[in-house]
C-alpha cells in the first residue's frame, strides 16, 4: 500500500518512540514502509543483517511479558544488536531501587537504546528525562502501546490499498487498554475510522469528544460496531481485572461482545485481530480464532518487523552517533 | 542536482550514456558466452536507486539486439552500510527483491558511480547473506577514483579522476528530470 508515496519523509521529526499520539502519518509511513523492507529480511535464508552491529540496547521489562518482549530481543538481535535483559522480579527493584536510579545505573554501562515496559503510564517519558539514551515504549500502564499499534496498521495496511475511509472497531476493555489508545491514534492519524465497543464500565467516558473528533466513535452494541466494519479488532478480556465485577461474567461478555463464527458468515468481508494472548471462548470464539480471515499470526510477524523499523530509524537519534 | 550543488562541467549527455550502456551490453554479452540459454547462469542486479535504471537498460539492450532475457534482481545494501555509526540521519531503506536463485550464478553489481567502494563492499555482503553466487563481477557508468577499500569495477564506463568536495552526479530521466553525467562542486556539509 502506498509504496514509494513522495510525501512521506526521509526521517522521523521524534528521538524517541513514547506514544502515537503526537506522531505524524508521514513518519507512521515511514515506519510502516521500512518495516515492509525488514520483514523481508525476515524471509530470507539469513534472517539477519549486520545494520546495529555495536548498538545496545537494554530491554527493561518491570512488567510481565512474553510475546512483546521476545519480539523485541528477535527484532534487535536481527539486526546484530547487543541486548541485555533486565526483568524486575529478581533485580534490585525488589530491593527497593527507584526507576531512575536503575536507569541511570544501566547507563552507566554504556548503552545507546532503552526498551522499556512499565505499570505506570508515563514511565518511558519520565525516562528520556534521566537518560540520554533513546527511549522506546514497549507499553505502560493503560497509557500507550505504539509498535503494537503499529504492528496493527502494518497488518491493516496488507489487506487494504490505503487507510482513507477504512472502517476499523476496537472491541473490548477499551478503558485498560493501551493498545486501544495506540491504534487509536495511529489508525486515525493515518486517516481510517475507529469505532470503540464494549460494556459502559469499560468506556470512558467522552472519549470521541476528546481525540480526533469525527474519525472516532463509540458504542455499546456489538452490532453497531461490526455493521459496515473493515477490521474488527477484540481486545484481551484481563482475567486478572475479573474481582472488580466491572462486568457480571466472562459468559456473558461474550454473549454480548465476542465475535463469533455466526458474525463472520454474516459480515462476508470482516478480518479480524486479536493483539493476544487470545482467551478463547471469550473475546473470540474458537472457530474465529482459527479462521483464515483472522490475521492474529501475521500480526505476530509484523511485530518483529515493526520492532526492527523503529530501532534501526530511532537508533539515528542516539545523542554521540 | 542537489541545491547546493555548483555545476563544474558536463561529461556525458543521453546519447553519450547510451552508447556507453551499449558498449558495456556488448561486453557483457561477450564476457559471459550469453546465448538463449543466457539467463540460466546469469543475471543483473541493480543497486538501488540508479543502477537500477541503468541494469533495466541493459536488460533491454541485450534483449532488443540478441534477443536474450537476462534476468535481473534490485538490491538496496543500506542495511549493510558501514557509516552507520557517523550520521545522525538514517538513509532510507528501499526495497531488495531478486526473484531468480543467485546460486552458482555469474552476477554483475550495477551501479551508477564507484567512488570509495564502501556501497558495493555493503552489496557484496548482502549478496552472499543470500546465497553463493558463482562469482560477482562489477560494472559502473564512472569510476571517480578515491577508493578507501581495495575493489575494482570490472566495467567502466568513464574513468574520471577528481578530488575530494567534487560530486559525480549520474542523472537517468526514469527517476530524474534530466540525464547525463555532471562534475559538481559540492560544498561540505557537517
Amino acid at each position: 500500500m502506498e509504496n514509494g508515496a513522495s510525501d512521506i519523509p526521509q526521517e522521523l521529526a521524534h528521538r524517541h518512540l513514547l506514544g502515537l499520539a503526537d506522531y505524524s502519518e508521514g513518519e507512521l509511513q515511514l515506519i510502516l514502509e521500512t518495516a515492509r523492507r525488514f520483514r523481508d529480511v525476515l524471509d530470507r535464508p539469513i534472517r539477519r543483517v549486520p545494520t546495529l552491529r555495536g548498538v545496545t540496547v537494554v530491554n527493561l521489562f518491570f512488567e510481565a511479558s512474553t510475546r512483546t518482549r521476545i519480539s523485541f530481543e528477535l527484532a534487535e538481535k536481527r539486526l546484530s544488536a547487543d541486548t541485555v535483559n533486565f526483568s524486575a522480579s529478581g533485580s534490585s527493584v525488589s530491593k527497593g531501587e527507584t526507576l531512575k536510579d536503575t536507569a541511570r545505573n544501566i547507563e552507566a554501562m554504556k548503552i545507546d537504546m532503552v526498551v522499556i515496559r512499565h505499570a505506570s503510564a508515563g514511565a518511558p517519558s519520565f525516562l528520556t528525562r534521566c537518560v540520554d539514551s533513546v527511549v522506546i515504549n514497549a507499553g505502560d500502564g493503560a497509557h500507550e502501546h505504539p509498535t503494537q499499534g503499529l504492528l496493527d496498521a502494518l497488518t491493516i495496511s496488507d489487506r487494504f490499498d490505503s487507510f482513507k475511509g477504512l472502517n476499523v472497531s476496537i472491541i473490548g476493555d477499551i478503558m485498560h487498554s493501551r493498545v486501544a489508545r495506540s491504534n487509536m491514534h495511529a489508525l486515525t492519524t493515518l486517516g481510517a475510522n475507529v469505532t470503540l465497543c464494549g460494556p459502559r464500565s469499560l468506556l470512558p467516558m467522552d472519549l470521541e469528544k476528546v481525540v480526533h473528533s469525527g474519525r472516532v466513535r463509540v458504542t455499546t452494541r456489538l452490532e453497531e460496531a461490526l455493521e459496515g466494519c473493515d477490521v474488527a479488532m477484540a481486545l484481551r478480556i484481563q482475567m486478572e481485572r475479573q474481582g472488580r465485577n466491572l462486568f457480571p461474567s466472562v459468559r456473558e461478555y461474550h454473549e454480548l461482545f465476542g465475535i463469533r463464527r455466526s458474525h463472520l458468515d454474516h459480515y462476508k468481508d470482516l478480518l479480524i485481530m486479536h493483539p493476544g494472548p487470545v482467551n478463547r471462548g471469550v473475546e473470540l470464539a474458537t472457530d474465529v480464532v482459527d479462521h483464515e480471515r483472522a490475521l492474529i499470526l501475521n500480526q505476530v510477524t509484523n511485530g518483529v518487523a515493526v520492532r526492527m523499523a523503529a530501532l534501526y530509524l530511532l537508533s539515528g537519534s542516539r545523542e554521540e552517533a | 542536482m542537489e541545491p547546493t550543488d555548483i555545476i563544474k562541467a558536463q561529461l556525458m549527455d543521453a546519447r553519450d550514456m547510451q552508447r556507453t550502456l551499449q558498449r558495456m551490453a556488448r561486453q557483457l554479452v561477450e564476457m559471459f558466452a550469453l546465448d538463449e540459454t543466457g539467463g540460466a547462469d546469469f543475471g543483473l542486479i541493480g543497486m538501488q536507486t540508479r543502477g537500477v535504471h541503468l541494469a533495466r537498460r541493459i536488460q533491454a539492450i541485450i534483449q532488443k539486439v540478441d534477443g536474450i532475457d537476462v534476468p535481473l534482481g534490485v538490491l538496496d545494501a543500506t542495511m549493510y552500510r558501514d557509516d552507520f555509526r557517523m550520521r545522525m540521519k538514517q538513509p532510507v531503506v528501499r526495497e531488495t527483491v531478486i526473484d531468480f536463485d543467485i546460486r552458482k550464478k555469474h552476477l554483475v553489481l550495477v551501479d551508477d558511480v564507484l567512488f570509495t567502494g564502501r556501497t558495493v563492499r555493503a552489496g557484496l555482503d548482502a549478496l552472499m547473506d543470500m546465497g553463493r553466487p558463482a562469482s560477482v563481477h562489477f560494472l559502473v557508468i564512472v569510476d571517480r577514483g578515491l577508493r578507501e577499500l581495495p575493489v575494482k569495477a570490472d566495467f567502466v564506463g568513464r574513468t574520471i579522476p577528481t578530488l575530494p568536495g567534487e560530486e559525480v552526479r549520474v542523472r537517468v530521466r526514469e527517476c530524474d528530470d534530466m540525464e547525463g553525467v555532471w562534475l559538481v562542486a559540492y560544498p561540505e556539509t557537517t
